[in-house]
């Protein structure tokens, strides 16, 4: 309830400010509050295309309210700048017609170059740490958890990871069934997992924490509770958490065939990946975890809001 | 099957359900017994091809739609008003926000303006209706009896729970077994076809039967809009008509087309649903551009600013509409590079909807503004709509969309652009055209509180939302984290205001219907257009005589120039088509093929169809020419209608 | 809801509901290329996914297809005179070239029915593979859409046979026509671009 207190607090100062003050306020926001590159390139390009939509909307709502509050028809006005058959002006239509097409160039530009950056590992920031080698994760989604196999660090866990800092990682996306999608707002924008298809997602953080992630894209029943925690941590800290988790028990087919059986699951830890039996994002690999399990996913969960929470404090 | 299966169980709300279903169903047969009225209502609504009258038909039903949507909606946003919230579970979260979408969007949106350009273009173009009388009935029942086979879905059978998206494999039959998900594939299957109907009769209807003298650059504006609609109607509906079937061969016959297994491919459903989802959109937007466009400037009392610019900008929509569907994706890894196009293309429809932006804005410049309420709908639309459309925008860019995407910032911008561009078209529509549909005003003062009510409850429920977005919330979740508790609680207030708008709304209509002065003539609103030229009520044949019309305010100049409709030198029999029963009928079928294919019970969905095709064999024998209204009466209705 | 009628020009084209009927028709010709063209990517982004089941390459064989073909072709030919007849005012040459056009749509249908009944005993049905669903979707809608039309034509000659050549049936001849046709231009691309390039690859 604390919890719930304080961020009451935090909203309730906000709410009745203006616009610009409430975007000041939005460091808060989880997208706009990045803690790596890659959120922080779409931050840039989310803040330079609100500068452009405000002025828009300043400008709409500046004429509206003169045109709405001069040209009411109000008693006595009589037909004072009254022109029933003004039809239309061609310079001032031209002139409508070029600006928001100099408007959509403008947002263009950065967005085409941002896209196009987001398809590379990103460049090394401040931290003056040399260009590093990405680290590889696949992230396996399954109705409704997340896999993350390490394949050099031969260690996968169930709903949780390990990410050190500075260094970009590159997240392998896969799902063993529904479509689902990698997102961690505060690192970074999504990208689909799809069972057949492997999609790769540059992500990095540049501050120490935890940061929730989740999957973004409705898989069904399990949906709300298909969460995980990334912990980002420095590279020494995250070495010692990969040989504590390499003395991990190993994970066995057969548990990772129960673990795909649709339903939650709590957080695990292996010492070994599901890659070297099937990679859910090859074609060979699509219909692996659905012949294994068609029949279970009829059953239903009756999953209720309350079951998320308390599943939540016992991972802790 | 057993009983019980068949049956949804153990959801009290869903006995409530149930219940109230029963009791209206009986009361409304209870009371067409009493007083006699099975016969009128057969021969003067069922089979009736009167495009007015299925016009108002199409509206009730989506005002009925609409209802139900709005159910739904409420009870998501009680549900996610507080964290750790038990009124919802989650599986019956997912049935009423996939049921939500598909509701608001295929059963009240788009009926609702279809009802609108039934009842009004051929009016305004000076016709004695559509091209098709009988197909436009079968459109309208086909419809109906979807929206009926989709509604019912929630006692019989269970409701779909994938999402109005359905994206595969999730929406397959190996993760969402059972009838859920058939009754929004046959649902949607039976209406989109009578939208597609639909289509090509206003297409028809627009090309072919304006009054003479009537060029395609004189039509008024609604019409126009409605032409570039059908056209979109007829490009993208096959489409959607395939990815259906596509689904349902899928799910019912086991074809590997959206599949895991059999080497299917579920994202190209993503693309199929687009290609047809994103003109869909338009399909919703460009009538509810039209209604603005009439509505604002009869109430600016002043010429449409920029006409033709508006004409051409619709028609640039229209096109662009087509290139864009993509960036419902550009999360699923097609490259930077695809990206970027559909980016840019997406961007670019800015610039026309820009353009009509500024149109109308001009069109208030040197105008005499009146605040009825159809224009209190109009003008608030302009503010809302750019919010909706600039963040639209903000969509659009690629990169950054990586962050909106199934967020909450994506669910505001889409409600805002909807609810301010399509539902305020729809209210300030049906406010304006009421008296040529019913004979009588709504009551202003009652229409301004609900107005006001709906209008800051809507942006009090979205506009938060895209603050929560921006905070990570993603769409579709059924439960909240405590950090998102402030802004949804605010949110939920705001539909309740919303709800409390439209439930005034619908009493405004009861009191309107008691208490308003009756219509005496058929010029409610000093009006430009030719639909104004009838009286009101209008007669079943509209024209008496049609007007040689020379302008795009047709009437403003009949006006001026003292000529009426009913020209006695000119009167001459009116050929009129005949009522038939053969839509209902032939839909009904369709209906219960329909719901056989839900429950897969073969039999009954082959017998339904070959129902089905006996009907259209009758329907291809049937030679009834109509019937002509002669001279005499015709005079007749005219002087009583007009006092003469 | 004219009633005007032309003195002159083709007996279809004379009423306003004539015009509006075939225009109607014309529109609704657009919207099946959509459907059409929409099942023909479906099956070009399916194309190479058979799975375990056989490739098409192994299955296509020249010569019914080719047969098929001719089929079509000629039916089309022939309705087409049919009109020609039906424009000269010959209802007996209308009915004759009609029932000829049909006999042929009729062969087409017998060769596809056995062509699938042949796949499906090779292994290849419409569940086991998305290129094989592809396959039949495609096929089968253009199949069943000859199927409707060979329905709807005879239902024509019959009330052609009871009425004559008036407006109305010419009308309802001449929009079924269009649609003969226009199913013959859709098997053109069938014929090419699922049976030349298949049994290529």
């Amino acid at each position: 309830m604390e919890r719930n207190k304080r961020h009451i607090k935090k909203w309730l100062a906000m709410l009745p400010l203006s616009l610009v003050l409430l975007l000041s306020g939005c460091s808060q926001l989880t997208v706009l509050d990045p803690k790596g590159p890659v959120a922080e390139s779409q931050k840039d390009l989310i803040m330079y295309s609100i500068w452009f939509m405000l002025v828009i909307v300043v400008v709409v709502f500046a004429l509206f309210t003169y045109m709405v509050i001069k040209y009411r028809d109000r008693p006595g006005r009589g037909d004072k700048d009254y022109n029933p058959h003004l039809h239309g002006n061609t310079m001032i239509e031209v002139i409508w017609t070029v600006i928001p097409i100099l408007i959509v160039t403008a947002l263009s530009v950065p967005t085409v170059q941002t896209l196009f950056d987001l398809e590379k590992p990103p460049e090394s920031t401040a931290s003056a740490t040399a260009a590093k080698e990405p680290l590889v994760i696949h992230a396996t989604s399954a109705d409704w958890k997340w896999f993350f196999s390490y394949p050099e660090q031969n260690i996968e866990t169930v709903n949780y990871l390990h990410i050190p800092t500075d260094r970009p990682i590159e997240f392998k996306i896969a799902s063993a069934d529904s479509m689902s999608s990698l997102w961690i707002p505060a690192l970074g924008g999504q990208k689909y997992g799809m069972a057949g298809m492997q999609n790769t997602l540059y992500l990095q953080a540049d501050e120490q924490g935890v940061y929730d992630g989740r999957n973004a894209n409705f898989t069904g029943e399990g949906f709300a509770a298909q969460t995980f925690e990334v912990y980002a941590e420095s590279s020494e800290e995250f070495s010692n958490w990969v040989e504590q988790a390499q003395n991990s028990p190993e994970l066995t087919q057969d548990q990772y065939n129960k673990l795909l059986k649709p339903g939650l699951t709590d957080r695990k830890t292996f010492s070994s990946t599901h890659l070297q039996w099937v990679n859910h994002g090859t074609m060979a690999g699509m219909d692996y975890a659905i012949e294994l399990h068609g029949e279970a996913y009829e059953k239903e969960l009756h999953l209720k809001s309350g079951d998320i929470e308390i599943d939540a404090t016992d991972e802790e | 099957m057993q009983l019980d299966e068949f049956f949804v169980t153990g959801e009290p709300l869903i006995y409530a359900g149930m219940v109230s279903i029963v009791l209206v169903t009986a009361a409304i047969i209870f009371v067409l017994t009493y007083f006699k009225r099975w016969g009128w209502l057969w021969r003067e609504w069922l089979t009736t091809v009167d495009h007015k009258k299925i016009g108002i038909m199409y509206i009730l039903s989506a005002l009925a739609m609409l209802f139900r949507g709005g159910m739904d909606a409420l009870m998501m946003r009680v549900q996610l008003a507080f964290p750790g919230m038990d009124f919802l579970g989650s599986q019956h979260y997912n049935e009423i926000f996939t049921t939500h979408g598909t509701v608001m969007i295929i059963f009240m949106a788009m009926p609702f303006l279809i009802g609108l350009m039934n009842v009004i273009v051929p009016l305004q173009i000076g016709a004695r209706d559509v091209a098709f009388p009988a197909l436009n009935a079968l459109s309208f029942w086909s419809f109906l009896f979807g929206a009926l086979l989709f509604n019912i879905s929630f006692v019989i059978g269970g409701s779909p729970d994938a999402g109005w998206t359905s994206y595969t494999p999730l929406a397959g039959a190996a993760m969402s077994p059972g009838p859920g998900q058939n009754f929004y594939l046959m649902g949607l299957q039976l209406s989109g076809i009578g939208t597609l109907a639909t289509g090509i009769n206003f297409m028809v209807t627009i090309i072919k039967m304006r009054a003479p003298g009537m060029k395609m650059f004189q039509m008024p504006i609604f019409t126009w809009s409605t032409l570039v609609t059908a056209f979109i109607i007829v490009f993208a509906f096959p489409i959607l008509t395939v990815a259906l079937a596509l689904m349902t061969i899928d799910r019912v016959f086991g074809s590997q087309f959206f599949t895991l297994t059999g080497e299917g491919l579920p994202m190209m459903w993503a693309n199929l649903f687009w290609m047809w989802g994103h003109p869909e959109v338009y399909i919703v937007i460009l009538p509810a551009f039209g209604i603005f466009s009439e509505v604002i400037a009869t109430f600016a009392r002043k010429q449409l600013f920029g006409y033709k610019a508006m004409v051409w900008s619709m028609i640039l929509i229209a096109g662009l509409s087509f290139l864009v569907w993509v960036h419902h994706f550009f999360t699923m890894g097609a490259g930077a590079f695809v990206n970027s196009v559909f980016s840019v293309s997406t961007m670019l429809i800015a610039v026309p909807t820009g353009v009509k932006i500024f149109n109308w804005l001009a069109t208030l410049y040197k105008s005499k503004i009146q605040f009825t309420v159809a224009n209190l709908w109009a003008l608030a639309f302009i503010p809302s709509f750019v919010i909706g459309g600039v963040t639209g925008v903000m969509l659009g860019m690629a990169a950054a969309d990586y962050q909106f995407h199934n967020s909450y910032f994506l669910v505001a911008h889409f409600h805002y652009v909807l609810i301010a561009g399509t539902v305020f078209a729809c209210f300030a529509g049906l406010v304006y055209w009421y008296p040529k549909m019913f004979g009588h005003k709504l009551n202003e003062r009652l229409g301004k509180i609900s107005f006001w009510f709906f209008l800051i409850g809507f942006h009090v429920c979205f506009f938060p939302q895209y603050f929560v977005g921006l905070d990570g919330m993603p769409r579709r979740v059924f439960s909240i984290i405590p950090e998102w508790m402030p802004l949804n609680v605010i949110s939920t207030v705001g539909a309740f205001g919303m709800g409390l708008g439209f439930a005034i709304f619908v009493y405004n209509i009861y009191y309107s219907y008691r208490y308003s002065e009756r219509e005496k003539t058929g010029d409610s609103w000093d009006g430009r257009t030719l639909e104004w030229a009838t009286p009101t009520p209008v007669p079943f044949y509209n024209f008496a005589t049609v007007p040689h019309v020379n302008s795009h305010d047709a009437f403003i100049e009949m006006k001026e120039k003292g000529e009426t409709t009913f020209d006695e030198e000119k009167v001459e029999p009116i050929h009129m088509p005949s009522n038939t029963g053969q839509p209902i009928i032939m839909m009904g079928i369709a209906g219960i093929a329909s719901f056989g294919l839900v429950f897969e019970w073969m039999w009954m969905a082959i017998a339904g169809l070959i129902g089905l095709v006996v009907m259209m064999g009758v329907r291809s024998f049937d030679y009834d020419d109509g019937f002509h209204v002669e001279v005499d009466e015709i005079k007749r209705t005219e002087r009583k209608a007009r006092g003469l | 809801m004219s009633s005007h009628e032309l003195k002159t020009g083709p007996l279809e084209y004379r009423t306003q509901q004539g015009q509006m009927n075939i225009l109607g028709f014309w529109i609704f010709l657009g919207a099946e290329i959509v459907l059409f063209s929409t099942l023909f990517a479906t099956y070009a982004v399916l194309f190479g996914r058979t799975a375990d089941a056989p490739l098409p390459g192994e299955l296509f064989e020249p010569g019914s297809v080719l047969i098929m073909t001719f089929l079509l072709l000629t039916s089309s030919f022939t309705c087409g005179i049919a009109i020609h007849e039906m424009r000269r005012g010959s209802k007996k040459g209308l009915i004759t070239w009609m029932i000829i056009t049909l006999a042929l749509g009729l062969g087409f249908i017998g060769l596809e029915i056995e062509e699938f009944i042949h796949y499906a005993h090779e292994g290849a049905t419409l569940q086991s593979s998305a290129y094989w669903s592809g396959f039949f979707i495609l096929a089968g809608t253009h199949g069943l859409h000859v199927t409707v039309g060979i329905g709807w034509a005879i239902l024509l000659l019959i009330q052609i046979a009871k009425r004559g050549l008036t407006p109305v049936t010419s009308r309802k001849f001449f929009i079924i026509s269009l649609y003969w046709h226009f199913l013959d231009v859709v098997w053109i691309f069938l014929f090419t671009s699922i049976y030349l390039i298949g049994m290529v690859v």
